[in-house]
């Protein structure tokens, strides 16, 4: 479904890619692991063309890069960016009403509202709190919510994970899961908890200072000695 | 030393007016406006259609006080102005501080079609609209890559150029003696005399402008400029263009205030640079902040406070800035959102549990909330 071909991005003087190269197929989660500053913000940036990249990327054999943010938007390529960035002065169900912006069909928006209500029941309880009083956890599944909103065809998490009681990214994750198997929605899943990615991810890749290092089945990379000492923490 | 002890001594004075009078304006708007918001939909079109009669009949309960009337003319005029930068700070949140610029464009473009050019007030008027919409535009394209304070900068400078301009090109503008003699409108042949005729153009142009930033806030473009306002970077991951919101915001706030400037030269006759001062950026500013940044009936009520208070404080003129910037900083303190705050109309949640109750000194602490 996605293809990202010889990528390079620069910050001044910072090469943050080089020459990346991943796939993600369609109905599949993949993970993108790696440590910080690997990498893994600027290459969902990259495929929003939210920095300047050189190389080809392609949705569907049509190249993202010529396509301004919004087109991208539109194609279906939904980006949740890293710290959930959910609008704090906007009520909740303001805050999934703006991940409509770009759709006309009412009825549909209407119907996905429900599917997200259903989804995460607590922010049906809280459809009229102000975003920015929310918990962390509630944050997240709202900026997963909204993304859902925008009838993505990819949906790229950045980090959902970060700063979440496990138990809670336990709801958010499995929450991913049902998505995917339901709705056969594909996921590209950045995370620094390698763990629960790759228990919930199909396939991964490892970024280390811009490119895939390791690359596998995600059970398999679980095992895998190399992934184990750098990501997983054990000796 | 007795003088600057008096000085001292007076300033204090009007702070703790000013104290007493926010917290007394505010208990008033919460009662208000939790009554208000509780009206239904035929009270409610009963309630706008008495104000409506009120402003249409006002000229004639005014017949024998001009000054009353004069001062009305410039009530609404002030409510344009302070809507135009809502838009800009309130709608799409850009700090714009040169806001009367777009006003001296608007009254300069009048002041010089009319006079030196003899063009009718009519056209004169949109032309007024029109310049200060590119120049809406010119300045818009800065506040892409600026923001908050940096912008605030910019703006200001724009305003002082444009001051400078003003005074400096003399062969155009007559420089620091102004242009006197702008004529007064004729409509379908018969001359707008007087106040009255100045009332009612005044009061269409509020209600266009009241009716534009409604359908603003309600429609889709509304829902951009809100996203942007809050948080840049998930407005672009919702598919919305944060540059073309912030232009926009830009040239309509520039369009409507330019509009304003062509009916005030026209108005009062005569524009010098003196108008048009970075001070006045300031008390169209404070308008916003004191009635509620975003909210569209606090703008109004802020300007209407506003715009008579200097007129009822004649005697104490030479601090007229002074309890602006005093009110700007206790506002800030005490009632960040204003006296009808966007937040109270829209019934969110979070305003309902958790109200500010003002006379606890609790909202000091939670003053930087929003
Ligand atoms: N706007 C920027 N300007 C300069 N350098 C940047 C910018 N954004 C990212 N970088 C650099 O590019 C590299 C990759 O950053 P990136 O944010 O993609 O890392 P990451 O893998 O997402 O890390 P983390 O897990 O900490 O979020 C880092 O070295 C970072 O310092
Ligand atoms: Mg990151």
């Amino acid at each position: 479904m996605l293809k990202v071909q010889g990528i390079d991005v620069y910050y001044g003087g910072i090469h943050a890619l080089r020459d990346l190269t991943f796939e993600i197929p369609a109905g599949k989660i993949v993970t993108l692991i790696g440590s910080n500053g690997a990498g893994k913000s600027t290459t969902l940036k990259a495929i929003s063309n939210l920095v300047k990249c050189k190389g080809q990327i392609l949705f569907e054999e049509e190249n993202l890069l010529a396509l301004p943010s919004e087109k991208i938007v539109g194609k279906g390529v939904i980006h949740v960016p890293e710290g959930r960035r959910i609008f704090t002065a906007l009520t909740v169900e303001e805050n999934l009403d703006m991940g409509s912006y770009l759709r006309k069909d009412k009825d549909g928006v209407a119907k996905d509202k429900e599917f997200v209500f259903k989804l995460f029941p607590r922010l049906k309880e809280r459809a009229k709190q102000l975003g920015g009083t929310l918990s962390g956890g509630e944050q997240q599944m709202l900026a997963i919510g909204r993304a859902l909103m925008s009838k993505p065809r990819l949906l790229m998490l950045d980090e959902p994970s970060m700063g979440l009681a496990p138990i809670v990214v336990q709801e958010i994750f499995s929450a991913i899961a049902d998505l995917n198997k339901t709705t056969g929605l594909t996921v590209l899943l950045v995370e620094q908890n390698a763990n629960i990615a790759l228990q919930l991810a199909d396939y991964a890749y490892v970024l280390e200072t811009g490119s895939i290092t390791i690359e596998g089945e995600a059970k398999a990379l679980l095992t895998d000695d190399r992934v184990r000492k750098a990501y997983l923490g054990e000796a | 030393m007795t003088n600057l002890m008096t000085v001292l001594r007076n300033l204090i004075f009007y702070s703790v007016i000013l104290f007493v009078a926010i917290q007394v304006l505010a208990r008033f708007f919460d009662f208000a406006s939790k009554k208000l918001i509780k009206v239904g939909g035929g009270k409610k079109k009963l309630l706008i259609a008495g104000v409506g009669v009120f402003a249409l009949v006002l000229p004639l309960l005014l017949a024998g006080e001009p000054y009353i009337l004069r001062t009305s003319v410039m009530v609404l005029l002030y409510i344009v102005l302070a809507l135009s930068l809502n838009i800009v700070l309130g709608q799409a949140g850009q700090l714009s501080l040169g806001h009367s610029a777009f006003y001296a464009l608007g009254a300069y473009t009048m002041a010089i079609l009319t006079v030196s050019f003899g063009v009718n007030f009519w056209i004169a008027l949109v032309a007024g609209g029109v310049v200060a919409g590119i120049f809406g535009f010119v300045l818009g394209i800065p506040t892409l890559r600026l923001k908050g304070d940096y912008l605030a900068i910019v703006t200001v400078g724009f305003g002082e150029i444009l001051r400078l301009i003003l005074i400096n090109w003399g062969t155009f503008t007559r420089g620091p003696a102004g242009i006197p003699g702008i004529p007064s409108p004729s409509f379908f042949g018969m001359a707008v005399k007087g106040n009255t005729g100045y009332y009612y153009i005044i009061l269409v142009m509020v209600i266009v402008t009241i009716i534009i930033s409604k359908r603003l806030e309600d429609s889709r473009l509304g829902r951009g400029l809100a996203a942007v306002k809050d948080d840049e970077i998930a407005a672009e991951s919702m598919g919305v263009n944060p540059a073309n919101m912030k232009i926009l915001a830009f040239v309509l706030g520039a369009v409507i205030a330019g509009f304003a400037g062509g009916f005030f030269a026209s108005f009062v006759h005569y524009v010098n640079p003196d108008n048009f001062t970075y001070m006045e950026s300031v008390t169209i500013l404070t308008m916003v902040v004191l009635g509620g940044l975003g909210s569209i009936p606090g703008v109004i009520v802020g300007a209407v406070i506003l715009a008579i208070l200097p007129e009822a404080l004649r005697d104490i003129s030479t601090y007229r800035y002074a309890i602006y910037g005093i009110l700007l900083a206790m506002m800030m303190i005490i009632r960040p959102q204003g006296m009808i705050s966007l937040d109270s109309l829209k019934r969110r949640s979070a305003a309902d549990e958790n109200p500010r109750s003002i006379w606890n000194f609790k909202s000091f602490r939670r003053s930087n909330g929003r």
